[in-house]
């Protein structure tokens, strides 16, 4: 079909998946995140970088108005089980609706069944592939991979 | 039909329902053209400042600081930030958010990141519109920051009522400053990392120029200088900002711009409309398809090729008005005026 596929049906097609990847917390450590931040790029993804430092409170509100599908956290700092339920749970006080969350870093096992429980959509440890890493992100935003 | 209850949400201060809707513009879908009618009324009365430049001048964190000033002012402010697109994934890392460090849980400020998705220019195509959006939903500034990068990126003129062009010294001899594009939007120029040496030298360069150069208007470019890092000249860049936006709510000559500005944008609207149109009808077609077909097999060249399509596009009824005055397909419609 050749005349379809022209430039300008960038607009008529479904539009990129918005990814929020963000370190909160006291963690100096963010090359992985960049490493992810740059492969869901090369997927085809927006994704707004945060960087270090961040609070739960300031991860939600961008989420909030960047309108994002989902948001990928990078701890390595072992404050997971306070910080990530936190973003969780702001997530519900402020009725923000359709956003994954999906985690990074040094998280023991026991500690990811309780993340999942709490709706975590995915968590990736040491040794996790960007192939995976890329799926689970588009799974977690409702797009299944091609 | 019934109002759209994110337009609802928008106009009673729901920041939700502003995200979502500039999602809607973002992907140009109908439901953004609804809301738009019904919020126009209520633009057009902000500040919309424009901050272009090339990358690494500091335009992030010196919006960073502007916003922190005019909070202490009291005013509430949007900001759009465009990052390019990659052109072979169509994917980005939109990273001006990094640089904006603003007062934690502020209901004042609204931050959006925006990629360019294949527009050049040094905008998206929902920029204009997003700062429409943030205009009906309040805010008394909007800042929109454009891709850092090339000399030609001058759509900023289309969206914003005062260009800041920002600079660093050692940018390059006085040439540069000769040479036609990004240097002719300004309106203010603001030499940012005035802590480094040769600032006050880059702001006697572009006072020079700006003195030899033929103006747009009877504004004449203003200079300024300023440092994001120790937080200096920020509010004199607020105010040279306010100077011109006096000078654009009384002059005539900017009144004109303003003209040109809205019929700009009407051929603009009218383009994409059209060719969507056009693309819809093309599509429908099995004898336009057939010419494209022999196009890409290499059986006629594409200029034959178009011009076919255009000739059996003008033997149609309802495509009579487009397709006369489309003189090639690839560009969709072209009206003149």
């Amino acid at each position: 079909m050749p005349l379809r596929g022209k430039t300008s049906e960038v607009s008529t097609k479904e539009r990129p998946l918005r990814v929020i990847i963000a370190k909160p917390g006291l963690d100096g450590h963010d090359r992985g995140a960049k490493v992810v931040a740059r492969a869901l790029r090369d997927a085809g993804m927006e994704v707004i970088y945060l960087g270090l430092r961040q609070t739960p409170e300031t991860i939600v509100e961008a989420a909030i108005e960047e309108d994002a599908d989902v948001i990928g956290l990078s701890l390595l700092s072992g404050a997971h089980m306070s910080l990530i339920p936190r973003v969780m749970k702001l997530l519900k006080d402020k009725k923000v609706r359709g956003v994954s969350v999906v985690a990074g870093g040094i998280i023991p096992d026991e500690d990811a069944t309780r993340l999942r429980k709490i709706g975590v959509k995915g968590i990736f440890g040491p040794g996790s592939t960007l192939e995976t890493i890329i799926q689970q992100v588009q799974n977690a935003g409702g797009r299944h991979a091609s | 039909m019934p109002p759209d209850p994110l337009v609802k949400g928008l106009l009673s201060g729901d920041r939700i329902a502003l995200a979502k809707l500039i999602t809607d513009v973002e992907s140009g879908s109908p439901r953004a053209s609804e809301a738009l009618r019904t919020v126009y009324a209520r633009t057009g009365r902000s500040t919309v400042v424009g901050f272009a430049g090339p990358l690494g001048v500091g335009k992030s964190s010196l919006i960073s600081r502007l916003v922190r000033y005019l909070r202490t002012e009291g005013l509430k402010v949007g900001v759009v930030a465009v990052d390019p697109s990659s052109p072979f994934s169509g994917g980005a890392v939109l990273g001006d958010r990094v640089r904006l460090d603003l007062p934690r849980g502020d209901k004042g400020v609204f931050v959006r990141s925006m990629a360019t998705r294949g527009q050049a220019g040094g905008l998206a195509q929902g920029t204009r519109d997003t700062v429409r959006l943030m205009e009906a939903f309040g805010m008394d500034v909007v800042i929109v920051e454009t891709v850092g990068s090339g000399q030609s990126d001058v759509n900023i003129r289309d969206v914003a009522t005062t260009r800041v062009v920002v600079l660093v010294p050692h940018l390059g001899d006085d040439i540069q400053s000769l040479k036609a594009g990004l240097f002719e939007i300004a309106d203010i120029f603001a030499v940012n990392k005035s802590d480094l040496p040769g600032s006050a030298e880059a702001v006697r360069h572009l006072r020079e120029m700006t003195t030899i150069m033929s103006p747009r208007s009877d504004w004449r470019p203003d200079v300024t200088e300023c440092s994001a890092l120790n937080a200096t000249g920020i509010e004199e860049l607020w105010k040279k900002i306010q100077r011109h936006e006096d000078f654009v709510r009384k002059e005539s000559s900017a009144h004109q711009e303003s003209r040109d500005r809205l019929k700009k944008e009407l051929r603009e609207l009218l383009q994409r409309k059209l060719e969507e149109r056009l693309r819809s009808m093309l599509l429908e077609d099995g004898e336009v398809e057939e010419w494209a077909r022999q196009v890409e097999e290499g059986k006629i060249d594409p200029y034959t090729g178009s011009d076919r399509i255009v000739q059996r596009l003008s033997g149609q009824g309802r495509s009579k008005t487009v397709s006369r005055r489309s003189p090639r397909l690839d560009k969709g419609a072209r009206p003149r005026g």
